[in-house]
């Protein structure tokens, strides 16, 4: 950076807006902040689905019958914990402490993997009572609504496993950091997404 | 370890000190345990007038959406953050038009080209 | 083995696209085999495959959109002559299966793979300069963009040898685009090649989006943006917001197709119009991706050529931003006719007619801007004021349909057809062809020949009017589009006419590809020496033509709009300005071959998915795996430009840029 620059980027009677382009990490956060938006509006559509079929059970199982408040609380509790350990591992990653980034984020792993494996008992149970996705409009717009959530969550759960990989291999590398904060966004987002989903989909199955 | 405000605004997520940020997932964590446990109480309970209850599930949604934006996405209203909110403003947008504008409209179409043997249905209901 | 994939697949029976296959894949053989004769693999894959420097990409992106434009164009042909002879008694000479696909299939590439890679290349091209950066964010996302757009068109020009196309018309409504009643390939063609497609363009719109709000010059606030930067961050901002719809109803679709689901079917409590209300949620925010880019290359050309700043750059700015917010707040007009009450059509017709008055004000700033100015009138002048005069008409029109019981009349007639031609050709192509003439010596060192632009204009402009003026009586007459035959015999003089039309569009195009060769031929006669051929006013022309790799070799600081401009009134000469430079060492991305391998296996997961061939879409799906990894351990991404090497470049080049 010219001196000028230098000058002009931390100058604070500077408005941010005319400092010149912004540094790498702000360029990735931003663009994937960008990439999560989008992954919302996805999300948005599915819930506009849902909600428009929700009623369509074509004399099938429906809401009502078919989901348990009891298993959703759980895995409501797995998700909210698995945010806060990874936020945890994020601050890990920032100071560059190897043992705790392993620790915390191995923990974000187990409890989104329970997450999951909540999620596959209660879709193949419904598979196997023949309340499956072909049944009815309904169960088509539920599967695939909670099992984009579910395919985001095991997306999220291999990139984590990358992730690691990337800091045993490479270290605390500014590239590396700045995905795993990436990765921060894209846990959290999820998260969000399942309030959305619990709120409007499991709890109001049952009003 | 503090971060300088950089050139162009901080992305969400951006930590200034770590002692803080600690807190503020833990506060959000508490805030959020407390807004869940109140969704699934509001599902089944008595003592809320049951035409309210979807609303009282909207809000509370809403508010816990707030807490992870704010307490573990660390959005805010600095002037880092502008843009970010800005962005965030106008998916809230796109995300609200395409769920209510979808509901509204297909009630409208489905209210009106109703078959036939479900209108007389309805008529003869009333 | 090879799923639902058999010789059967190849329509051997059918003369006509087997000779069009026969005499594509002809061609195709002949240039790859020039190029391997002529030893140019090495080059082309170093400079132009691999590259991830944005100029490159967006000439690659108007290459491809050029030659679809062909590709799309012929389809039209077919269409204008089957309707020219199919009058009745008379059935023309394409059955109605094939006639649908090849409605369906012109729809598709025209607006996919015509008009998107246009938008798209010129944006890639312009706005990193315009900026005054370096590249756009992220360079090597930028590839994997356009190579997966380019996966996209290779399946669709296979479906056109390798099974069939979708049948559907160019979005695919079910139920007609269920399995019930489309068993075929067609709409899994259309479905994946579109998916793929998608999301490049979903990447691209990110990817732009962040390069306009994270990385300007320093100086550059977003009051001293140039409009052409505004509109594009509006159109970006479109995509971003209305992409994932597309991917998501598409994905839908996709599984009511292949796994039984029922979204849209009609039993067991699906509902096709569900798919009509969310497809059209993306499809007018779709139009207006289009149309913005345009609106913006023309501020930039009316203001370089009348030589006076842009009037009314604020109005100019809000209206850009109004039009944005807007067009998510219209997409029932395209479906007033289908079930909705009187309450419901008003508000959104309503809401239709507001969004014509900030375009409304567009036009006139432009008027106002070339009013009182020196007016040059160059190429991209002739094509700025026939979309003045075409899109107005095209925009009335519609603006006649967004009144509901108007629309009961003429929805899905061929004056619908019209107005949208109107506004496409009007709009999106005449602003297309206005920035790639205003553009090119930036891109290529030299202009393009004058005379023959102007000569391709009038045909374009000429056969405009011819083809799609009888459009609109022919549907005040009752003519509905996507008709492979008529009865009534009135209406076949108009046909005529239009296929008059079509004709000298057709010579219009073929008097471009003389253009570009007579252009590149004299190419020393016509050289940019100085980089700013047309006394520009924006940062772009600040650099030689064409410009290095790394665009600036000096931060260009701006303090005011049209920042060029004042640097050149400020600055006197061009032996004035660097004097004294100090240069830095600057780091250029390193060339990448992520994005084309990525699009290989996108196009086996596509091809196979299609087909049902399980075993090559899994070894598609980890191909992409293998290498998105490889790129993620990928650490020398970028080489350095030793100072010395900057400094050389711009003595012999340079002079022309803002002095530190």
């Amino acid at each position: 950076m010219s001196a000028t620059e230098q000058a002009l980027a931390t100058a604070d009677s500077v408005p941010l807006s005319l400092r010149g382009p912004a540094p790498k990490r702000v360029v990735a956060g931003y663009g994937f902040w960008l990439f999560l938006l989008s992954d919302i509006v996805i999300f948005a559509a599915l819930f506009a689905a849902y909600a428009v079929l929700s009623g369509e059970s074509a004399s099938g199982p429906t809401a009502a019958d078919l989901f348990d408040k009891k298993h959703v609380l759980i895995e409501t509790a797995c998700l909210l914990a698995s945010s806060v350990t990874c936020g945890f591992g994020s601050l890990a990653v920032l100071s560059g402490d190897r043992n705790s980034t392993y620790f915390w984020m191995s923990i974000t792993f187990i409890l989104g993997a329970a997450f999951l494996s909540l999620e596959v008992s209660e879709f193949s149970h419904m598979l196997s009572i023949g309340a499956g996705p072909s049944r009815s409009a309904f169960l088509s717009a539920f599967f695939t609504l909670v099992g984009t959530h579910g395919l985001h969550v095991t997306m999220g759960l291999c990139w984590l496993i990358v992730m690691l990989l990337q800091v045993a291999t490479l270290g605390f590398q500014p590239m590396v950091s700045r995905r795993f904060f990436c990765f921060g966004l894209f846990w959290h987002a999820l998260d969000i997404v399942w309030i959305g989903v619990f709120t409007i989909v499991y709890l109001g199955a049952h009003l | 370890m503090s971060v300088e405000i950089q050139a162009q605004g901080a992305a969400p997520g951006v930590h200034v000190h770590t002692q803080d940020t600690r807190r503020s997932y833990l506060i959000g964590l508490g805030y959020a345990v407390v807004l869940t446990l109140a969704s699934f109480w509001a599902s089944s309970t008595d003592l809320v007038y049951a035409p309210g209850v979807p609303i009282l599930l909207g809000v509370l949604a809403i508010a816990q959406m707030g807490i992870h934006l704010v307490f573990f996405l660390h959005i805010s209203s600095a002037p880092d953050q502008t843009n970010n909110i800005l962005a965030l403003a106008f998916g809230i947008f796109v995300v609200g038009l395409l769920v209510f504008g979808s509901m509204i409209i297909m009630a409208n179409l489905n209210h009106n080209m109703m078959p036939m043997d479900r209108l007389m249905q309805l008529q003869m209901q009333r | 083995m090879f799923g639902r994939l058999s010789w059967a697949a190849i329509p051997f029976d059918q003369p006509v696209v087997m000779i069009a296959s026969g005499t594509v894949g002809f061609v195709i053989f002949c240039v790859l085999a020039l190029v391997t004769v002529k030893g140019w693999w090495p080059c082309i894959w170093r400079e132009w495959i691999t590259s991830v420097d944005h100029k490159r990409i967006g000439v690659m992106y108007i290459f491809l959109a050029l030659l679809m434009l062909v590709r799309g164009f012929s389809d039209a042909m077919l269409m204008r002559s089957q309707l020219a002879l199919a009058a009745g008694q008379a059935q023309g000479y394409l059955p109605p299966e094939h006639y649908d696909q090849i409605f369906s299939a012109h729809g598709t590439i025209m607006i996919f793979f015509v008009a998107m890679p246009f938008v798209i290349g010129l944006m890639n091209f312009v706005l990193p300069l315009q900026l005054g950066v370096r590249d756009v964010a992220f360079p090597v996302l930028n590839s994997v963009s356009f190579w997966l757009s380019a996966a996209g068109v290779l399946l669709v020009n296979v479906s056109l040898v390798v099974g069939e196309f979708a049948r559907t018309g160019w979005l695919a409504y079910p139920p007609l685009s269920e399995v019930a009643y489309s068993p075929g390939v067609g709409v899994d063609y259309y479905l994946w090649s579109l998916q793929i497609s998608g999301l490049g363009t979903l990447l691209s719109g990110i990817n732009l989006l962040t390069t306009i709000l994270k990385l300007r010059a320093p100086g550059m606030g977003y009051r001293r943006m140039p409009i052409f930067c505004w509109t594009a961050l509006a159109s970006n901002l479109l995509i971003v917001a209305s992409f994932p719809i597309l991917t998501a109803t598409f994905a839908m679709l996709l599984l009511d197709r292949y796994c039984g689901f029922h979204f849209f079917t009609n039993e067991l409590g699906g509902n096709p119009m569900m798919y009509i209300n969310l497809i059209w949620c993306w499809g007018h925010p779709e139009v207006y991706i289009l149309i913005l880019p345009a609106f913006g290359v023309f501020s930039e050309v009316v203001a370089t050529f009348s030589g006076k700043p842009l009037f009314g750059r604020r109005s100019m700015v809000m209206a850009t931003m109004v039009i944005c917010v807007l067009s998510f707040l219209v997409w029932l007009h395209h479906f007033f006719t289908m079930g909705a009450g009187a309450d419901v059509n008003a508000f959104f017709g309503i809401a239709t007619m507001i969004i014509a008055v900030p375009t409304g004000v567009k036009i006139f700033n432009w008027l106002f801007t070339l009013y009182g100015g020196r007016i040059r009138f160059t190429v991209p002048v002739y094509w700025t004021i026939g979309f003045m005069v075409t899109f107005v008409i095209g925009g009335m029109t519609g603006v006649l349909m967004a009144i509901p019981p108007a629309d009961f009349v003429l929805h899905n007639s061929l004056f619908l057809i019209a107005h949208f031609h109107n506004v496409a050709i009007g709009g999106v192509v005449f602003g297309v062809m206005a920035g790639i003439s205003y553009w090119f010596p930036k891109a290529f060192g030299f202009t393009l020949n004058e005379r023959l632009g102007k000569v391709v204009f009038w045909c374009w402009f000429f056969g405009f009017y011819l083809a799609f003026m009888p459009l609109y009586v022919l549907g005040l007459m009752g003519a509905t589009r996507r008709m492979q035959h008529y009865s009534n015999m009135h209406w076949q003089p108009l046909m005529l006419v239009a296929l008059v039309g079509a004709l000298l569009i057709l010579f219009g195009i073929a008097l471009t590809v003389v253009q570009f060769a007579v252009s590149i031929r004299r190419r020393e006669l016509n050289r940019d020496v100085t980089g700013d051929p047309w006394n520009g006013r924006t940062l772009e022309w600040s650099t030689p033509s064409p410009p290095p790799a790394w665009n600036f070799s000096l931060p260009p600081q701006v303090d005011r709009p049209d920042a060029f401009w004042a640097m050149k009134q400020q600055q006197g000469t061009v032996q004035d300005r660097n004097v004294k430079q100090t240069y830095e060492t600057i780091q250029v991305p390193r060339n990448n071959p992520t994005g084309f391998y990525i699009a290989f296996f996108a196009v086996l997961l596509g091809f196979s998915l299609i087909w049902r061939i399980w075993w090559g879409a899994g070894l598609g799906l980890l191909g992409v795996i293998v290498v998105c990894l490889m790129q993620a351990w990928r650490t020398d991404g970028e080489i350095e430009v030793p100072a010395e090497k900057v400094a050389a470049f711009e003595r012999l080049h340079g002079l022309k840029e803002g002095a530190v």
